[in-house]
């Protein structure tokens, strides 16, 4: 039986019974770690408990993430005979009346339902939205619709297809597909993704190694552990192919061990693919063998360094080492080894299905393919979209994120994370691909994007990833280990309103040292947080050290909690049972007040002020205590 | 921190026991200190040695390796565990004021656990769910969208778990002592 064959039969066995499943109504529930957050589990219950209460033959199934984080919990319903809907968020009482009113009667509960999943004559698709216009769906396409614990469903959405094309191919044509296709590499650098395995089949040296950088450091950034939940072997397949390409034996998947349900979703893909004969000796009958391993990392956002990965799994602290050699020649134990991000390697799978003349054709000339961006903040549509390379920030953030929160003032994008940078309001139009965004300072990084509204303070956030590298530092170079400890010093003192107008200077001169003296990209882009912020909102810096006021009222040492008078109400007094060191009291005249030296400025009082009050407010250059009006009731 | 009586034996066990299925390779030193971990919720010093024993090297590299990941801790964790993100959109919605609120009401820094070893609470650089910011896990269940009002709802449910625990307890034994 030759490999197509043998592929065909496991592919057709697994449509059989996909179809099979299809003529019963379906509910797939969206449980990856976003999901279950928001309850998904208690959701999957109430499903399962109705579905027998009503005696319902129908399929409930868990699913990965959407991507639509903003409306979890997620659920989907397939009934035939009606176009598959998608709900959320869904709480029990919802989840009850679909069950009561949709599955057991016919009622499609449009109310509840934010789109439909194909075209009909009754409700409008994702795609009629403008996040669905300007999205274009390639890695995440599948995740969320499929079971990432069944293969079956993969299979039948023609995966490992490539697979089974690449096994009959030369593997050195194999890179050229993706030499041709162009891919970078999405772990943030973008470096050639073919030219990189190019190197490391061209590498003397046996056994080699294929590596999968799972080790998502980057806090603000989700977009791997949700591919990982969602949809498994569309990695495991671009990994095989990977290793046909440079003839290599054995795989690892570095994946942290914060998250513990990808690491379970893994496993469980692996065994199945193992058991179909995807994985393991042999793949369909070929001469071609490869195991794949799973490595938990252990958190260190510098593990995502490629030589600091390949200590890790050796067993060492992961320190960087100097490069070249390059991993592809002198890597793991000292043989070739690649290493890709998952999202590089989920594009592979793709790129063989449908050739490099398709993937060329999204995005732009230097940078094909789509971009995967993990939207947080103060964003409404807040979840993970996959947009055409070229895309504008403010297309993403105004139509794909559907604008600001609260309508609040727009202040800025952080991308890239801690090593990205801040981009205001005038770079809206930039398009995002890894050239561009270098230009103006930031980094494509791995695909976090946090919209920062007026309320954000940019030096405190400056600070935040100051802070953060400072501590994720290895403390193997001494410009890294102790410059980045002297600018977070700098930065905490302009936040507690004690920094001076030299500061700005030495912060610009270490960072340029920083970034010269540091061996790995942690210590060359650790300064990109501050020198953007302070090219792009130096005013913000100067009103800290000059007026001792924080801009945004969010640094704490600037601000003081008031409550004013004329919107304070006589009747209510939520404000005093929120407070948790009773620091508000009621006056003489009923009203209430803040004693300003007990008050831990935690911001219970202006949550828990009513909507028709908002008496609480924040006053930034703080209050000196004897300017406050009326005085303390018990002076 | 001060071992319990019959705790060292109990770590000598569960080291041995893991040490049994794995490897002596220098790559086998991660998995087996997080099998470790996972087992009895943290380092002991004695269990470290042990591995160093076993896999014939310096006590101190396996000290360097499970102080230079996040991940290991040396001190045993408290009966509930709360860890607090603070990724960037955690950061920005509010986790600073969320970990205030926990260290004011426990009465502890991040990093510590309550003497009576009921909470510890660390911080985590990010779990993934930024969409729900500001989150925190407590005993691996992750809350979502969490404000200071609610850090005095988790801990207080742990609160009243316990009296209620107590209460059955105190019940049982006074049942206990009337069969007697």
């Amino acid at each position: 039986m030759s490999i197509a064959d043998k592929y065909d039969a496991i592919r057709i066995a697994a449509v059989e019974k996909i179809e099979k499943m299809k003529e019963k109504p379906h509910v797939l529930v969206g449980t990856a770690t976003c999901g279950r957050a928001a309850g998904a589990l208690t959701i999957l219950d109430v499903f399962r408990e109705e579905a027998d209460k009503h005696q319902l033959d129908i399929i409930i199934d868990e699913v990965g993430c959407m991507g639509h984080c903003y409306a979890e919990p997620l659920v989907v319903i397939a009934k035939p005979g009606f176009p598959a809907m998608c709900y959320g968020p869904v709480d029990e009482g919802i989840a009850k009346r679909l069950v009561a009113d949709f599955l057991v009667n016919d009622d499609p509960c449009y109310d509840f339902a934010i789109a439909a999943l194909e075209p009909n004559d009754e409700f409008p698709t994702f795609e009629d939205f403008p996040r669905g216009v300007i999205e274009n769906k390639i890695i995440l396409a599948d995740c969320g619709l499929i079971d990432p614990d069944d293969i079956d469903h993969y299979l039948a959405r023609d995966g490992y297809a490539a697979l089974a094309k690449v096994l009959e191919m030369e593997p050195y044509a194999v890179i050229e597909e993706i030499k041709s296709a162009k891919l970078r590499g999405r772990g943030g650098a973008g470096f050639p993704t073919g030219v990189k395995w190019e190197r490391c089949f061209q590498a003397e040296g046996s056994p080699k190694y294929v590596i999968c950088n799972a080790d998502e450091g980057d806090p603000g950034a989700f977009m791997d552990r949700a591919i990982l939940e969602s949809n498994p072997h569309q990695l495991i397949e671009g990994l095989i192919i990977a290793a046909y390409a440079i003839q290599a034996s054995t795989g690892y998947i570095y994946v942290r061990a914060e998250y513990p349900l990808a690491v379970a979703r893994l496993r469980n893909a692996i065994s199945q693919a193992r058991e179909k004969g995807l994985l393991g000796d042999n793949i369909l009958g070929s001469d071609f063998s490869f195991e794949l391993i799973i490595f938990q990392g252990s958190g260190a956002f510098v593990c995502g360094e490629e030589t600091a990965l390949i200590a890790s799994i050796e067993g060492k602290a992961g320190v960087p080492e100097h490069r070249p050699p390059y991993p592809a020649t002198y890597g793991l134990y000292g043989k070739p080894t690649v290493i890709n991000n998952v999202k590089t390697l989920s594009y592979v799978p793709h790129i063989l299905r449908k050739g490099a003349d398709w993937f060329r054709s999204i995005g732009t000339e230097n940078s094909p393919g789509t971009a995967v961006f993990a939207l947080a903040g103060k964003v409404v549509g807040t979840g993970l979209v996959e947009v055409p390379m070229g895309t504008t920030i403010r297309e993403l953030v105004y139509d794909v994120g559907s604008g600001i929160k609260d309508d609040k003032m727009f202040k800025a994008v952080q991308i890239g994370g801690p090593s990205g940078g801040c981009l205001p309001e005038s770079s809206l139009d930039l398009p995002i691909d890894f050239d561009s965004l270098q230009e103006a300072g930031a980094m494509m990084g791995s695909g976090g994007l946090v919209v920062l509204d007026e309320d954000d303070c940019m030096v405190e956030i400056a600070r935040f990833f100051l802070d953060f590298t400072q501590k994720e530092s290895c403390g193997k170079c001494t410009f890294c280990r102790l410059g980045t400890k002297q600018m977070l010093d700098i930065l905490t003192d302009i936040t507690q309103g004690k920094g001076s107008t030299e500061d700005l200077d030495i912060l610009k001169d270490l960072a340029e040292d920083i970034k010269m003296g540091s061996l790995c990209s942690l210590g060359k882009t650790a300064p990109n947080p501050v020198l953007t912020t302070l090219s792009y909102f130096r005013d913000e810096y100067e009103a800290h050290i000059n007026e001792g006021r924080c801009p945004a009222l969010m640094c704490k040492d600037l601000i003081s909690f008031v409550i004013i008078p004329e919107k304070c109400s006589k009747l209510c007094d939520v404000c005093i049972g929120s407070c948790p060191t009773e620091a508000i009291y009621t006056r003489p005249d009923m009203l209430k007040a803040i004693y300003l030296d007990k008050c831990v400025k935690c911001n219970n009082c202006m949550v828990a002020c009513p909507p028709q009050y908002k008496a609480v407010i924040k006053v930034s250059p703080p209050i000196v205590e004897e300017n406050v009006e009326g005085g303390r009731a018990d002076e | 921190m001060e071992l319990l009586p019959g705790e060292l034996e109990q770590i000598q066990r569960d080291t041995a026991e893991i040490l049994q299925h794995h490897g002596t390779e220098r790559q086998e030193l991660i998995p087996i200190i997080q099998e470790i971990q996972e087992k009895l919720g943290y380092l002991p010093k004695p269990a470290m040695e042990q591995v160093a024993r076993a896999l014939d090297i310096p006590e101190v590299d396996v000290y360097s390796v499970a102080t230079f990941y996040n991940q290991f801790r040396l001190n045993p964790p408290g009966k509930h565990q709360i860890k607090v993100c603070m990724g960037t959109a955690c950061h920005m919605m509010g986790g600073h004021i969320v970990m205030d609120s926990f260290e004011r009401r426990l009465e502890i820094k991040e990093g510590e656990t309550t003497p009576d070893r009921e909470f510890s609470l660390e911080r985590v650089a990010c779990v993934g769910c930024c969409a729900l910011a500001p989150v925190v896990v407590v005993d691996e269940k992750v809350e979502a969208k969490v404000s200071p009002i609610r850090v005095d709802g988790i801990l207080l449910t742990f609160e009243i778990e316990k009296s209620e625990q107590e209460k059955e307890q105190e019940k049982e034994q006074q049942e206990g002592g009337t069969e007697e």
